[in-house]
């Protein structure tokens, strides 16, 4: 995991300075009038942003790497301790506050989404062959061709601005969230149909097509045990695969839902942090993601092993 | 099978039952309010005297010596005060005392520091002394930095981690306390803007004009510990202490424009209290800092710092005697009534944060925002023209009663040359009738309809037409010709006529015996409106028979180009630090050539006449040669062309019938006090504007028994087969 975390590391670095220097940075934060070199200067001794970017040609020994802008600036991500963004402000407290609305809104969307979808795919498995399945997948499609962002602007426009039933943007912390919470979740689920839908009747129509399911067929069962019974558990291990590598990820929010929304979340701390030249959020952002993410790749090989007893980790 | 149909019945009669209940369920939940079911603002009440607005953008820092950014200073300057403010009602913008007694007396000294007492030759003042009397019981905002205890200790000055165990915000904080403003608090604030620590962003322009700035700054660049006692310490000799009320600021030279940054939040007091209980470690580290937490006289508080989601500023309790200025203009008679008045008159103000136009405005729309700007995309809904072309609200608008407030910002957006290029660039006649030829093509009438709904002026040189306007200046004569008793834009023909003399008939280049081609570089924000702009561009250049070449960069990429000089056309803008024709003209001053000394003259334009009667400029006050010298280089700068003068943009804003009128201000920032709302009016009219329809959960539930029936049913006959065929 950490040489995964130190390489994701380098490469931002790299990419990040290759595109803006210190004192593009030290602009971006001083804005870009009346500003002298004396004033870059300063900034970049206050931020540290006065080193060098990997080798310290002025100092001796190990401190020729260490007394640089890429070991000051990364190396402390290791030990969880983000620091401060450029503009001032803690970088672990601002993440602590936003990843909890983001949590709120991410899942009730992916456990609702999640029941959906899967009752929507058996519901096409069990309705196969049938005209109902052909309606079924052509919804898919259609509900897959739509841009996510049609579903937000529709959904407010007709739940919030034409039957005026619920707030078209904006949160409340705690219980009071749900009226908030409500319109992203139902658009998130419903704009996640068409693909849930057709990955899980993929898996489960590869499960329905198996001997032990013609083998229970024959021992008479009803086609809704079989459904539940059978095809569904077995058809759990891939989705376990989707499933518990995203939900690290749920605390990381969604862009669009959040900005649309006014929901307080981590969406647009990233995206916000390029916009604004700041290196400290962006470096702190991608480390989580690339640590949330393998957290995800581990927790699924765990889900798998406990999902099928045959699965063993080494 | 009559029973399996009475199960079928009792089944669809179950289903149906379960669904009603929650759907009655959730529209229970949704209308258990007061409130309309769509209100935004929570516990909030419609009837409380709360103003509610939105923000785009989170603000990063408001501390006054950081703080520049439009984000920032819309909370910066309620909450802090400056010595000077702009009053709210006079045109042309005039600035007035806010926490002095007058406006600051002005002493002129010679090189040998004796005073100058009628000066009619600027170039003797060595110096300008401003004096500044303020007023008496000024009081601060109640904040726990103030706080004392009975032996008149400070409370909260020696923080443990024990104290601290139940602290995470300002208001966490039992005891409060407060005091009144001083001269040590504006010169303590004075001296922050020149720590080398703070990386105040106008240290610069202050070290050229302040006694001493640089020299207290340079003294202080290698102090690492005990920063506050460094700053008390050590004196900047161009402000000095008179007596608890009144204070000097000395500044090298003749330089009136500097009444003006006096009335910038840069110049707000601080308390030495307040650096004090912020430099406890265990504070910076739960974000409690002078950044997010201001300590200031001025009409309101910030009582919550959540950029992520909301700002709430509160009326300071202690706000000084404050009144609703008076106006004499007959434009300004909607105001009498409020006129004398106390003021601030909004209890709160909340302002959430709205990332997207699109839900932003139709809260509005909803009476949820009390007023709005208007984005590109609801420019159409919103705004119409009548038969002159005057803008006016639509017709949905107009029935809400939501009016419409316009003002010119005091900005340029142009097209610059390089005058360093040689092709664009130079003094030469033949580059400068290319200049001329390429002003006069470039239709900007056209750009403001086609890209800004024309919310914008078009140019006739750098000054805005609020803060300078005379005869000479109206139109410029090189892009317009009198025709048929009106100005109109010069022909075509005529550009390409300059075009041929400047060398290039009918847009060929000699030397290569094709079209001449230029460079354009600009930013890339990637959206269609750019793109669309760039092919308006490419098709204003083609009309000479010019190829234009477009070459989009990162901003940053952007800005080097410019550094360097390595650019040939590009488009920019400048927004007036203050409301002065030399605030605009020194754009174009030699010595503060991008390239050659990293100055604000971004195109390096270089004309010596211009440069000495920018020099005169400086060096009067009288308002005779004044207007002559503007005027003089306004028309150089018309004559060389080095910019295509673009726009000054047009700022729309509309407010809900509920609001009081107000004035727009280019310039002032602390306007937010001379608002007022009519709460009553405004919660019945978001009744009336917001009544629920169940309409969509009925047909839901229509379309639920409609899909989930025969689905159901089909179910339910496809499992009662296998059992017949099965006892079978």
């Amino acid at each position: 995991m950490i040489p995964i975390l130190v390489m994701v590391n380098v490469i931002t670095f790299v990419l990040f300075f290759s595109i803006n220097s210190p004192d593009d940075i030290a602009r971006a934060q001083l804005g870009n009038k009346h500003i002298s070199m004396q004033q870059i200067t300063d900034w970049k001794i206050t931020h540290g942003y006065n080193l060098p970017l990997f080798y310290n040609v002025k100092e001796q020994g190990i401190e020729r790497v260490v007394q640089t802008l890429f070991f000051q600036k990364t190396l402390k991500l290791f030990i969880f301790d983000f620091g401060v963004s450029d503009a001032g402000r803690p970088i672990g407290q601002d993440i602590s506050h936003r990843m909890w609305p983001s949590f709120i809104l991410a899942l009730p969307s992916l456990i609702i989404g999640l029941l959906v979808n899967i009752s929507f795919a058996l519901l096409l498995i069990y309705f196969r062959q049938t005209y109902l399945e052909t309606t079924g997948l052509i919804i898919c499609i259609i509900l897959m061709s739509i841009s996510p962002l049609f579903y937000i602007i529709s959904g407010q426009y007709l739940i919030a601005k034409t039957f005026q039933l619920l707030p078209i943007s904006g949160y409340e912390p705690n219980f009071a969230a749900w009226r908030y919470i409500l319109l992203p979740v139902i658009i998130g689920v419903i704009s996640g149909i068409g693909m849930g839908g057709r990955w899980y009747r993929t898996i489960f129509l590869e499960e329905a097509n198996k001997d032990y399911v013609k083998t229970a067929r024959a021992k008479g069962l009803s086609e809704l045990k079989i459904l539940f019974g059978h095809i569904l558990k077995n058809g759990m291990l891939p989705i376990l695969t989707g499933v518990v590598i995203l939900i690290p990820s749920l605390f990381l929010g969604s862009l669009l839902l959040e900005s649309f929304f006014g929901i307080p979340g981590l969406g647009s701390y990233t995206i916000d942090a390029i916009n604004q030249q700041d290196f400290s959020i962006v470096r702190v952002m991608v480390f989580l993601g690339a640590l949330l993410y393998v957290i995800g790749l581990l927790l699924t090989d765990i889900s798998y092993s406990i999902a099928d007893p045959r699965i063993r980790l080494s | 099978m009559l029973l399996n149909k009475a199960a079928e019945c009792k089944w669809i009669y179950n289903f149906t039952f379960r669904i009603s209940v929650l759907l009655f369920l959730v529209i229970g939940m949704i209308a258990c309010s007061d409130h309309p079911s769509n209100y935004p603002h929570g516990k909030h009440n419609p009837k409380e005297n709360i103003y509610f607005t939105s923000f785009a953008e989170q603000p990063k820092t408001l501390d006054p010596a950081k703080s520049y950014t439009a984000d920032e200073i819309v909370f910066t300057a309620q909450i802090y005060e400056p010595p000077l403010q702009y009053h709210y009602f006079k045109r042309p913008y005039m600035l007035e005392p806010l926490t002095l007694t007058k406006m600051p007396t002005v002493v002129f000294y010679n090189q040998a520091h004796q005073v100058i007492k009628h000066p009619e030759n600027l170039n003797k003042i060595a110096y300008t002394t401003y004096i500044l009397n303020i007023k008496p019981n000024i009081y601060y905002q109640p904040h726990p930095a103030f706080a004392k205890d009975k032996q008149r200790k400070y409370l909260y000055h020696n923080l443990t981690q024990r104290d601290f165990k139940n602290i995470h915000n300002l208001q966490d904080f039992k005891q409060q306390g407060t005091r009144t403003l001083t001269a040590k608090d504006y010169i303590l604030g004075i001296k922050r803007l020149a720590a080398p620590w703070n990386n105040s962003p106008i240290y610069g322009t202050l070290a050229k004009h302040i006694k001493g700035f640089s020299t207290f700054h340079n003294e202080l660049v290698n102090v690492n510990n005990n920063r506050i006692d460094a700053l008390l310490s050590r004196q900047i000799t161009g402000v000095q202490y008179i007596n608890d009320l009144t204070f000097s600021i000395t500044i090298n030279g003749y330089y009136p424009q500097f009444r003006y940054w006096l009335a910038m939040p840069f110049f707000a007091p601080i308390p030495i209290e307040g650096l004090r209980f912020y430099a406890q470690p265990i504070l910076k580290n739960k974000n409690i800092s002078l950044s997010w937490y201001p300590i200031g006289t001025g009409a309101y508080q910030l009582v919550k710092n959540d950029p992520n989601h909301e700002m709430i500023l509160a009326k300071n309790p202690n706000y000084h005697d404050d009144f609703f200025p008076e106006s004499s203009d007959i434009e300004d008679e909607q105001f009498t009534f409020y006129t004398g008045k106390k003021i601030p008159f909004i209890d709160k103000y909340i302002f959430k944060l709205e990332k997207e136009n699109i839900p932003r405005w139709h809260k509005f729309l909803q009476g949820y925002y009390d007023q709005s700007g208007i984005g590109s995309e609801q420019f159409a809904q919103a705004i119409k023209h009548d038969s002159k072309g005057y803008a006016q609200v639509s017709a949905e608008l107009e029935n809400k009663a939501i009016r419409l407030s316009i003002d010119t910002e005091p900005s340029i957006y142009y097209l610059g040359f390089n005058m360093q290029d040689p092709i664009v660039g130079g003094n030469s006649e033949k580059n400068k009738k290319l200049r001329q030829a390429i002003s006069i093509a470039l239709d900007y009438e056209e750009f403001v309809n086609l890209f800004m709904n024309g919310r914008a002026i078009v140019a006739q040189g750098p000054i805005p037409p609020n803060i300078y306007q005379s005869e000479k200046t109206k139109v410029n004569p090189i892009v317009y010709e009198h025709k048929n008793k009106q100005w109109v834009r010069k022909s075509i023909k005529k550009a390409q006529q300059l075009l041929a003399a400047a060398g290039y008939p009918n847009g060929i280049n000699p030397k290569t015996g094709k079209p001449l081609v230029l460079n354009f570089s600009a930013t890339s924000n990637g959206g269609p409106d750019q793109r669309a702009q760039f092919d308006w561009l490419r098709k204003q250049f083609a009309k000479l028979g010019i190829s234009l070449h477009v070459e989009t960069t990162q901003y940053s990429r952007f800005q080097d180009k410019i550094r360097t000089g390595d650019i040939q056309l590009f488009f920019f803008g400048w927004s007036a630090d203050y409301p002065d024709p030399e605030n605009f003209l020194f754009l174009f001053y030699g010595a503060n050539s991008k390239i050659l000394n990293g100055g604000e003259n971004t195109t390096n334009y270089q004309n010596t006449n211009f440069d000495n009667l920018f020099l005169k400029l400086q060096q009067t006050n009288n308002p005779q040669l004044r207007q002559k010298y503007i005027d003089n280089m306004i028309e150089i700068l018309q004559q060389d062309a080095p910019w295509v003068w673009g726009f000054h943009q047009q700022t729309f804003k509309l407010s809900q019938p509920w609001m009081s009128p107000s004035k727009m201000h280019g310039v002032a920032n602390n306007t937010l006090k001379y608002l007022s709302i009519d709460t009553e009016k405004r919660s019945q009219l978001q009744k009336l504007w917001n009544k629920p329809s169940y309409l969509i959960l009925v047909i839901l539930l229509i379309l639920i028994i409609l899909i989930v029936f025969p689905v159901m049913l089909i179910h339910r006959r496809k499992e009662n087969s296998y059992a017949q065929r099965f006892h079978k």
